[in-house]
């Protein structure tokens, strides 16, 4: 599943930090980069890659959120619904891209395309509402706006 | 008053080095390295008030101060840049427009400290925060501001950015430690208190962003300039991140002190669609919720600890008289629900529990015995914790308990919201 230059990085990680174990999350950053979700052969990998046990890393990588796993579709659109999106019409939002792609929250499109998430605050609450598709963040959204990205995502595919 | 930290925040490339030179930066670091001992630095630093602007407004020259001077052991700098708590958007705009400010302030801090190793933990949805920092971080080893022998002063540091990966808890700072050391996010029991076992077990200090970001500021201009600002405990400016049903949201530098009145209605332009204000949360949503009553008082450490409630990150998120505040709690809980880490037993039941009483409110299926219970909930996790998520959980519920108890008994004995509440997405 990895590419010999991602390979090639992790195992550099190794002795990057004092401890070895400090190399888990940076090397699953590596992941969702070049793969973009993870699965159990991965977390071998990233074992093997950083000398730690298979059990160590998955132990670790359980934690957090944020590595999608395996099955999520190629953009994965994650909507903010805290407190100040949600004053300013997260739930709506929600509804409509729910109508749009025609999936629930938690869902992926048969084509694999697109993942509906609802998360918790990603920090830009002065441009309610909002959402993250893989890294990039979309601002201050209404139905018009939803509608170009979404076009614009499927042109792309 | 003249911004400190906003400044040049919307100057035209002001995250490259050369602009930021060019617009004054880099001129505290070769005063602290030339003229200044690490001794003088931290003295400098604690005359100035400066106050940690995370949330928790520990002193930060004290703090620096624990660190001890005898030690052999390596000495670690921290950066707090896991910006998470809920209306909180301030670290963000200084990392991503601003970022040879914060490392400015963390190569002085470094050298006050006695650490030649400093990290940036940043929150993993920052992906475009992070690559600026690191774009920086690369002209300053460029330039000579990292690596060996900085500006020809004998002193070395290395910067790293971590990135976490969407853990609230992260934000809590022995957490933070134990995540950059690969573990599960689990927080320390303290003592012992991270100046002496920090990261790696060495002596560490961690600051949050806003906090480094005004370290170039105050060696450069002094203590006592620092000190004159804002008021006589909270010293300096404050950037405050202004959301919900505002005109103007955004992130708005003033000086501590102003009142809530003033930063709602003369910088953030009033209350949306001409409504009527209903509800102020204001240091983000782990601080208790304030009524219109309270919209004169000031926006500092001491003002709205008295007035009930704390000056947090400065995170003030306004709700008008749509807002649902049952709504709301239930919101806020279905956050810390999803964000304890688990380790203990009051935060991780309770904030389910929470969660689930007042999801059946919102509902209509609450009982009348409800309030009540979610009141004990609340009383048990506060103060029984390990960090301080827990009582994040409880006392902002607590607090909207206290001052919108005719909203909770109105939803429970008619099985909906007192207000419509209507849709905002058009």
């Amino acid at each position: 599943m990895l590419s010999e230059i991602a390979k090639k990085k992790i195992s550099e990680l190794k002795t990057k930090f004092p401890e070895r174990k400090s190399a888990i999350l940076p090397a699953m950053h590596m992941v969702l980069e070049e793969v973009g979700f993870y699965n159990k052969d991965i977390l071998k990998q990233v074992a093997g890659l950083l000398g730690l046990s298979e059990m160590e890393v998955a132990e670790t990588v359980s934690f957090y959120t944020y590595f999608p796993k395996e099955g999520v579709g190629k953009y994965h659109i994650q909507v903010c619904t805290n407190l100040s999106c949600m004053l300013l019409g997260a739930e709506g939002l929600v509804s409509y891209l729910e109508e749009k792609l025609k999936i629930k929250v938690g869902e992926t499109t048969p084509d694999g395309i697109f993942t509906l998430s609802a998360v918790e605050c990603l920090g830009s609450c002065g441009t309610a509402p909002m959402m993250q598709v893989n890294q990039i963040y979309y601002e201050n959204l209404n139905r018009a706006k939803i509608d170009q990205i979404i076009d614009d995502l499927k042109m792309k595919k | 008053m003249e911004k400190i930290l906003f400044k040049y925040i919307d100057f035209p490339e002001q995250y490259r080095i050369d602009t930021y030179i060019k617009n004054g930066g880099y001129r505290g670091l070769p005063k602290a390295l030339e003229e200044l001992s690490p001794v003088q630095i931290i003295e400098t630093v604690k005359k100035s008030g400066l106050r940690g602007r995370g949330g928790a407004g520990f002193p930060t020259g004290l703090k620096w101060g624990f660190v001890p001077k005898d030690s052999q052991k390596p000495k670690f700098l921290l950066c707090n840049a896991d910006e998470g708590e809920p209306g909180t958007f301030k670290d963000r705009s200084l990392i991503e427009n601003n970022p040879h400010q914060l490392i400015e302030g963390m190569i002085i801090a470094s050298y006050a400290i006695g650490a030649h190793k400093a990290f940036i933990y940043i929150r993993g949805e920052f992906a475009f925060g992070a690559k600026r920092l690191s774009e920086a971080i690369g002209e300053c080893y460029k330039n000579g501001y990292l690596g060996k022998n900085i500006l020809g002063s004998g002193f070395d540091l290395d910067l790293d950015v971590y990135r976490g990966a969407g853990a609230y808890v992260c934000g809590e700072e022995t957490s933070l430690m134990e995540s950059i050391e690969g573990e599960r996010a689990n927080p320390r029991l303290k003592p012992p208190f991270p100046a002496s076992v920090g990261l790696y077990k060495n002596p560490t200090v961690i600051n949050n962003v806003e906090t480094l970001s005004n370290i170039s500021h105050i060696v450069l201009n002094g203590g006592e300039w620092f000190a004159n600002i804002g008021m006589p405990k909270s010293t300096g400016t404050k950037i405050f991140s202004l959301s919900g049903h505002v005109n103007k949201p955004g992130n708005y530098e003033l000086p501590m002190g102003i009142t809530v009145r003033e930063l709602i209605f003369e910088h953030g332009g009033g209350i949306k669609d001409d409504r009527k204000l209903k509800a102020v949360i204001p240091g983000g949503v782990s601080t208790p919720i304030l009524t219109p009553a309270s919209l004169d008082v000031k926006m500092d450490f001491e003002s709205l600890y008295e007035a009930g409630s704390l000056l947090g990150s400065g995170a003030t998120i306004v709700m008008d008289e749509t807002s649902c505040i049952v709504k709301a709690a239930y919101r806020i809980s279905k956050f810390f629900e999803h964000e304890s880490c688990g380790k203990c037993v009051p935060c991780r039941e309770g904030t389910r529990w929470i969660r689930l009483i007042l999801e059946r409110i919102e509902n209509g299926k609450g009982r009348e015995e409800d309030i009540e219970l979610l009141r004990d909930i609340c009383t048990n996790i506060i103060a029984k914790t390990v960090c301080p998520l827990g009582d994040a959980a409880a006392v902002p519920i607590m607090s909207s308990i206290e001052k919108f108890r005719d909203e909770y008994e109105y939803h429970i004995k008619n099985k909906k919201c007192m207000v419509d509440l209507g849709t905002r997405f058009v």
